[in-house]
């Protein structure tokens, strides 16, 4: 019996196997010295697992008497999540190294919090769900304040664990009524005390601790106020770590607890997401208007885009939950993009995160400006990039189940996005010459990552990777 | 599918601004001219591949013709075709843009990027007329603002990051919209395959939003959406505010599309989807379109009087004379359509070659001011001949292409609408007095200012620009059975499917008598 489940969480038991051993070798040998291999060799790991987890295509399995379920859902998010990881990885060694960052424990910890989203998507129990997230948390929160002699990161930090761990009280409030009403800590269990269409009143107040809880995780308004000063007091290979597989991971969790355990009351969650989506999109299309560094703002857009991936789930629908996942596949493909983009903004020698030093860009860089010019229209979901398919799924989800309201201030949220991100157009074309130009660094890696999203935001719209099918299969497995 | 056709012409000319992104390099005049002499040819080699199109094509079939279709994602489809609607705008931008890449052969300042932006907007603008798939219309349709966005907010004038700005934003609001009404058509009727739709009734019943009684229902909404949308591009008054800041802004070959191809995209779209498609949304919205129209031919043409820059009184003439298709098109009965498409055609030629106009002397004297001219014709002869030809034109003498397509929308308009018809043709009148006047500040009387005394006429490549111009606008005013002939009997079933269906919901009646 014991076998079997190992066989099901194989690759999480690898994974925290390697980050242990890694640990401990490199306490005991190189230390620093053998970060960068580390980082390689991490980066690879994922990678390894991503392609294993593509290729297991058996069906939905159940380990641990049902606290983890292994089904495709749980893999699609974790192949989002393992590759965005070993990218975000690759990226940020060169950068890291150069400013003496790179310590062992940074691939390691990554690891670690990969290990917890993997347990976070495919959590199945009130436990399983409160390990995942902690793991993920607790090694993020060091992760934010790695650059120990600068306040704003050690600021970034503390504000992260301090909210992180209100937010983390808010859920276990909520699933304690959660287990407090329905007697079990199991989403099965929990699905069939919420009942059809109607549930006990403690399991509703449940409900929305565990969804605030959660709201604090994909940074949904109103509990997004740590994004901004954690996003910019970071380190920047580190902020595109959060704006990526992170998200994922608690948008997929998210979908998970909705779904597994409270899928039968849909109609008293839709409301609460709607409206944490519409404040999302709204926010963080207006907030960022006023941004002027392009870490801040590039919060902000990610708290707008998870306005839109929130739209998914708030259909509550199959075809709902697909538009989500094909939403954040894009989503962190283009942020990945565009961290790329934001790691190569250096003048002598030194990071600049102010969109003002993009002047002319286009005339130093002609081909880095205008990788980033698709990324940017990909962003704003401006047609015919791939981002316009994202927004264009989950607005079709939206208005099949009821919600054309939200669908229409979408759109109109998506005009005012869309201002925001021709601003950094016009810093990067509209000028004239000027000489203090960004350094042309000279980073293969970073090169490379910015110029293949940018590809594939202009190629993907044959057929998006094929991830169309994978996406239906995979939401095929959550809502039933 | 056997017959590419059309993806061949649609994507020549991206295929090319491919190749000059990748392989052209250097920033000196070589490479300029090497980039501009691509772009020629590669615009010239799409004008006479389409040319096949329209040798292909027959006249006599009222439907779709060398349709092409794939499968694409979420039930959509690569759709394309051309009917005898769609087809003289497809033939309309490729004429144009050799002619717009010759214009703008004075270019000095990233000549690459410029001729890459005007290629990839001609596939774009190619797209549009072709697509039968409603999303990837909907694709073709706003992918253009992106490097109209860039042409005006690099290469135009010294207020360009306003205008482009304003130029963005307001077709982007109008166009989101529009997306809203197609998912909206796509969860009821379960297709976005543009023929299909046109023959999918879409429920009309009254109802009731918000405590606001909806004539004609779901139609209504959806018509208002896609307005939203057409009247934003068209550009109609009262919506039209962004036209004149993005033409003036905007670089010569830039007013040039914009003015002679991206208006008609709304055009073509109310006669593609809001006629056909809502035919009930319509005709509870006609009278609201004819008042609009109205107040744009008179109220546009008043303020093109008191213009004093040329641009932007010419911006303001395309605004009245879009109030005359509109008008047509909402007339629907074969005169209003045929004449509003005539119209579209008309002014496409017309518009460009005055902006082209204003270009030529705007190159030498680089001000757009009408006072700082005056008298040209004594140094510019044939510079003052072309320019009457196209002021004429733009007046609507007869035997110009202009007076035919004033002429049938006026006809078709008269049938529906006896008084709104009175105000449109003052229209007629007060475009003269603003052209007229133009002309005479510009080019007549003595040249007293100093700094035309040297002035040169048009050279060379300035004239074999305007001369495919001329020859259209003169061909059409004389030979018009050229173009409606090409567009009847597609106009015909436009008009037949509107009436019937209309008859079919029960409110056709008053229509049908008054035809």
């Amino acid at each position: 019996m014991i076998q079997a489940d190992l066989n099901i969480i194989l690759p999480e038991v690898i994974l925290s196997l390697y980050a242990m051993l890694a640990l401990v070798g490199a306490v005991y040998s190189g230390k620093d010295k053998l970060a960068p291999l580390l980082v390689w060799l991490t980066a690879g790991l994922f990678a390894l697992l991503a392609f294993w987890i593509a290729g297991s295509t058996g069906p939905s399995q159940t380990a641990f008497g049902g606290m983890f379920v292994d089904d495709g859902f749980a893999r699609f998010s974790k192949i989002t999540i393992l590759i965005s990881a070993a990218v975000v990885l690759v990226m940020s060694q060169e950068y890291m190294q150069r400013r003496n960052l790179l310590r062992f424990e940074y691939p390691l910890l990554i690891a670690l919090a990969v290990v917890g989203m993997m347990m976070m998507v495919s959590a199945s129990d009130l436990m399983a769900l409160y390990m995942g997230l902690e793991l993920q948390s607790l090694s993020l929160y060091v992760i934010a304040s790695l650059r120990r002699d600068s306040v704003k990161s050690t600021e970034a930090g503390l504000k992260y664990f301090v909210l992180g761990a209100l937010s983390s009280g808010l859920l276990l409030y909520g699933a304690s009524l959660c287990y407090g009403y329905s007697g079990t800590t199991l989403f099965s269990g929990i699905i069939a005390a919420a009942g059809d269409h109607h549930a006990p009143l403690g399991l509703l107040l449940g409900l929305v601790m565990i969804s605030a809880g959660l709201a604090f995780k994909v940074s949904a308004v109103p509990f997004h106020m740590w994004t901004p000063d954690v996003y910019e007091g970071a380190p920047t290979p580190i902020t595109a770590f959060f704006a990526t597989a992170p998200k994922v991971a608690a948008v997929g969790l998210f979908a998970r607890v909705m779904h597994d355990a409270f899928g039968g009351i849909t109609a008293d969650w839709q409301q609460i997401i709607a409206l944490l989506s519409l404040l999302s999109m709204f926010l963080g299309s207006i907030a960022a208007i006023g941004q002027t560094n392009i870490k801040r703002l590039m919060a902000y857009s990610s708290i707008a885009h998870m306005g839109y991936a929130l739209m998914g789930l708030a259909a509550g629908t199959a075809f709902g939950i697909q538009a989500l996942l094909i939403y954040m596949a894009i989503y962190v493909t283009m942020s990945v993009g565009t961290f790329a983009f934001i790691l190569l903004m250096e003048k002598d020698g030194r990071p600049v995160t102010d969109i003002s030093a993009l002047h002319m860009l286009s005339r130093a860089h002609p081909g880095r400006a205008i990788a980033m010019l698709v990324l940017l229209f990909s962003l704003a979901g401006v047609p015919p990039m791939v981002g316009f398919f994202g927004k264009l799924y989950v607005l079709r989800a939206a208005y099949d189940a009821g919600l054309a309201w939200l669908a229409l201030a979408g759109v109109i949220a998506s005009v005012i996005g869309a201002f925001y991100y021709l601003r950094i157009v016009f810093y990067m074309y509209f000028g004239d010459d000027q000489d203090d130009n960004l350094d042309r660094t000279t980073a293969p890696v970073l090169q490379t990552v910015l110029f293949v999203s940018a590809l594939i935001m202009v190629v993907g719209i044959a057929n998006l990777f094929g991830i169309e099918g994978a996406a239906e299969a995979a939401a095929a497995t959550l809502v039933r | 599918m056997d017959n590419l056709l059309l993806s061949i012409v649609t994507f020549a000319p991206a295929l090319a601004a491919v190749i000059l992104l990748i392989f052209a390099r250097g920033e000196d005049e070589a490479a300029a001219l090497v980039a501009k002499r691509f772009a020629l040819f590669a615009t010239g080699a799409t004008f006479l591949i389409s040319l096949l199109i329209l040798a292909q094509f027959n006249p006599a079939d009222p439907g779709f013709q060398m349709v092409e279709e794939a499968e694409w994602l979420l039930g959509l489809q690569y759709k394309m075709g051309v009917d005898g609607i769609s087809i003289l705008f497809v033939m309309l931008t490729t004429f144009m843009m050799p002619l717009v890449i010759a214009a703008s052969w004075g270019v000095k300042t990233r000549v690459k990027e410029y001729m890459i932006a005007f290629l990839l907007l001609e596939t774009l603008m190619l797209g549009v007329f072709m697509a039968l798939d409603l999303v990837l219309f909907y694709l073709f349709f706003e992918a253009g603002l992106i490097p109209m966005f860039l042409i005006i907010g690099i290469w135009g004038g010294s207020d360009r990051v306003y205008a482009s700005f304003k130029f963005f934003l307001y077709t982007f609001l109008g166009s989101v919209l529009m997306l809203i009404a197609m998912i909206a058509m796509f969860a009821q009727a379960g297709t976005t395959d543009i023929p299909t739709l046109m023959i999918h009734q879409f429920d009309f019943a009254d109802m009731n939003v918000l405590g606001i009684q909806i004539v004609g229902g779901m139609q209504t909404l959806l018509f208002l959406a896609f307005f939203a949308s057409f009247a934003v591009k068209m550009p109609m008054w009262p919506v039209h505010t962004w036209l004149p800041d993005a033409h003036v802004q905007a670089p010569t070959a830039g007013s040039v599309v914009l003015a002679a191809i991206l208006l008609k995209m709304g055009g073509y779209g109310f006669l593609r989807f809001s006629l056909p498609m809502f035919p009930v949304g319509s005709e509870v919205m006609t009278n609201f379109v004819f008042v609009l129209s109205a107040i744009a031919i008179v109220y546009t043409s008043l303020v093109a009087l008191v213009q004093e820059d040329m641009k932007k009184l010419i911006a303001y003439s395309s605004v009245a004379h879009m109030g005359y298709v509109t008008m047509g098109i909402f007339a629907a009965n074969q005169q209003g359509i045929d004449g509003a498409i005539f119209q579209m055609l008309s002014h496409g030629f017309i518009s460009g070659a005055l902006f082209l106009c204003v270009g030529v002397i705007y190159d030498r004297m680089h001000t757009r001011e009408i006072d700082a001219y005056g008298g040209l014709v004594n140094r510019m002869p044939a510079y003052a001949l072309i320019f009457m030809l196209f002021t004429m034109a733009n007046v609507g003498l007869p035997g110009t292409s202009g007076f035919v397509g004033e002429f049938l929308t006026l006809v078709g308009i008269f049938k529906v609408n006896t008084w709104v018809a009175l105000f449109a043709t003052s229209g007629v009148i007060l475009s003269a007095a603003y052209a007229l006047w133009l002309y005479r500040r510009v080019v007549m009387g003595d040249l007293i200012k100093e700094s035309l005394r040297s002035i040169t006429d048009m050279s060379f490549r300035e004239r074999v620009v305007f001369a495919p111009l001329v020859v259209m606008t003169i061909l059409l005013g004389v030979y018009p059975a050229l173009v409606l002939d090409l567009i009847g009997p597609s106009v015909e079933a436009l008009v037949s499917n509107y009436q019937t269906a209309l008859l079919d919901a029960g409110r056709g009646t008053q229509i049908a008598a008054s035809h």
